[in-house]
């Protein structure tokens, strides 16, 4: 992949640690995510990738007995900070899951449902937001004609697009996918791989990802995460072709994991 | 077949499975076999009963001929209605808090166990509750000491079945819209209730069929009334209690009259628990 030029970071992680209870599922975590790329977080089950995606929202702070300590700075503000508003936060930084989650209510619905949170948009200005959003996802054309049906009544291909439609509509800065295809077949996984490069032109994706051909293929970094620490990190062509470290290698080769 | 099998055990395994099957169909035949009665038992002596007049005229002086229930349906009717009123959002709105808000929390845990003890508690405990801080206080039954009595009994029923309703919903549904920076009361009542309104309005209806047929809350509480009434401040018929009365009573006119009543709570109870699994079903699907 291409995109390598160094941009400014959108996130940089500093000496994170993360705690289940008494469990330390992070430690000592340190990575740049950069501006308009597409990094990957890959790793065997169990490492943490997912952990760390969750952390960059704050998703986390939902449940007690969770708690991250160390820095996370969304150009140069640390989210981890006591007074942070996770609400704004999370507006910014905006995320979609391994199953698809569409709402229980229309298609339209669920992608004003966000963008009603934090503006306030004229019917039309509403109907354009939605069909843009719809665009980007590559859903509009199947779903123009059918706006008011709920959302549950898609496959689960096309929810995972209106769940990512959904997302983009309320123009966050950074996307975290946390595996985003694990749950759909081949060809709306390759739609949606379609869509991940064509999403960083506008927006920072995160995204985690238990198929290393995915992140060979979309992604410009390449994080290799194992039991909590992050091992390596770097260029993706360069993690995939010549890591620096055996470790990384084992489970890229799939002599491990 | 594997040439290790013993047949002995084999031959056990599937006598048991036949045994157990026998004694689950007989229990549940036991079970269908007394509702049928019931039912027979109701039908063959309430059918007679039931004609216009029953929903036209009101409940007749003792010893005379005709008449029928309509003081009792309206007055069952708005009390019930009333209750049903004022136990929804009180109801919908603790079932929320035990699961969106309070979870694990100290305040949530005793709400859920006096939630517990009001479900179990015998209604005519509640009846007489409601006479000590109502009837008695007030100095006279009246349909709200009734209405009252039912919401008591109305609630822990719509709070628990709420709180059951939305723990079904996944959690990842919950972080969806927690990931748009959603706030907590706007994920509860946009994402979490509507996911889970089908359940939550079964419930609703559940609890209607249980407080239709109360009797005890309504001795003490709205009483009766001979005379149609729909001011809900002076004492109120109820088919309940007029069943009651009218049963006990030496008067054939007013046993036929109990019988018909009786048979029509049943049939009202049983088409609202035909209303909320038809609802259940077709709704759960998305």
């Amino acid at each position: 992949m291409p995109d390598t030029q160094p941009t400014r970071n959108a996130i940089e992680v500093r000496k994170l640690d993360f705690f289940y209870g008494k469990f330390k599922a992070l430690k000592d975590v340190n990575l740049d995510i950069a501006e308009h790329r597409v990094t990957a977080f890959i790793g065997p089950s169990g490492c943490g990738k997912s952990t760390l995606l969750r952390t960059l929202n704050r998703m986390y702070s939902l449940y007690p007995g969770q708690r991250a300590e160390g820095q996370i700075n969304l150009y140069g503000q640390n989210v981890l900070d006591k007074g942070q508003d996770l609400n704004l936060l999370r507006a910014q930084i905006g995320m979609v899951f391994q199953k698809p989650t569409p709402f229980p209510m229309s298609i339209y619905e669920n992608i004003a449902f966000g963008v009603r949170l934090y503006e306030k948009l004229s019917r039309s200005e509403m109907d354009d937001r939605v069909e843009w959003a719809l665009t980007k996802a590559a859903i509009w054309g199947e779903v123009k004609d059918k706006l008011g049906q709920s959302g549950l009544s898609l496959s689960g291909g096309q929810q995972q697009r209106l769940c990512i439609a959904r997302t983009v509509a309320v123009k966050p800065k950074v996307i975290l996918l946390d595996e985003p295809t694990s749950a759909l077949d081949p060809i709306s996984t390759a739609k949606v791989e379609e869509l991940v490069s064509e999403l960083k032109k506008d927006y920072t994706v995160a995204i985690v990802t238990h198929n290393m051909q995915q992140a060979a293929r979309v992604s410009n970094f390449t994080a290799y995460m194992y039991l909590g620490e992050l091992i390596e990190f770097g260029q993706t062509e360069q993690i995939f072709m010549k890591p620096a470290r055996q470790e990384t290698e084992d489970y890229i080769t799939g002599r491990f994991g | 077949m594997a040439s290790n099998m013993n047949p002995d055990l084999y031959r056990r395994r599937r006598l048991a499975n036949a045994w157990g099957m026998a004694t689950s169909m007989a229990a549940m035949a036991l079970g269908l076999a007394v509702l049928l009665w019931i039912l027979v038992v109701l039908f063959s002596n309430g059918f007679a009963a039931l004609d216009w007049n029953i929903l036209t005229r009101d409940t007749p002086a003792p010893g005379t001929e005709g008449g029928g229930l309509r003081n009792a349906i309206v007055g069952s009717a708005m009390m019930v209605g009333l209750a049903v009123l004022v136990a929804t959002p009180v109801g919908i709105f603790a079932g929320i808090y035990l699961t969106e808000f309070g979870d694990q929390s100290k305040t949530a845990e005793a709400t859920r166990f006096v939630t517990d003890i009001m479900l179990s508690a015998p209604s005519i405990v509640i009846g007489l509750f409601v006479y000590a801080i109502a009837v008695a206080t007030v100095g006279g039954f009246s349909g709200f000491a009734g209405s009252l009595a039912l919401t008591l009994i109305a609630v822990p029923v719509v709070m628990r079945t709420t709180e059951n309703m939305l723990r079904l919903v996944p959690g990842s549904l919950r972080e969806a819209a927690f990931a748009l920076g959603a706030p907590r009361w706007k994920v509860s009542l946009s994402v979490t209730l509507r996911a889970a309104r089908s359940g939550v309005i079964t419930g609703l209806l559940l609890a209607v069929a249980r407080i239709s047929g109360e009797t005890a809350p309504l001795l003490f509480t709205a009483l009766n009334n001979q005379f149609f009434n729909a001011d809900m401040s002076e004492p109120m018929a109820n088919l309940p209690v007029v069943i009651f009365q009218f049963a006990m009573s030496p008067y054939d006119n007013w046993i036929r009259l109990a019988w018909g009543g009786a048979l029509l709570i049943t049939m009202a109870v049983l088409l609202l628990n035909i209303i909320a699994r038809v609802f259940f079903r077709d709704r759960q699907s998305g």
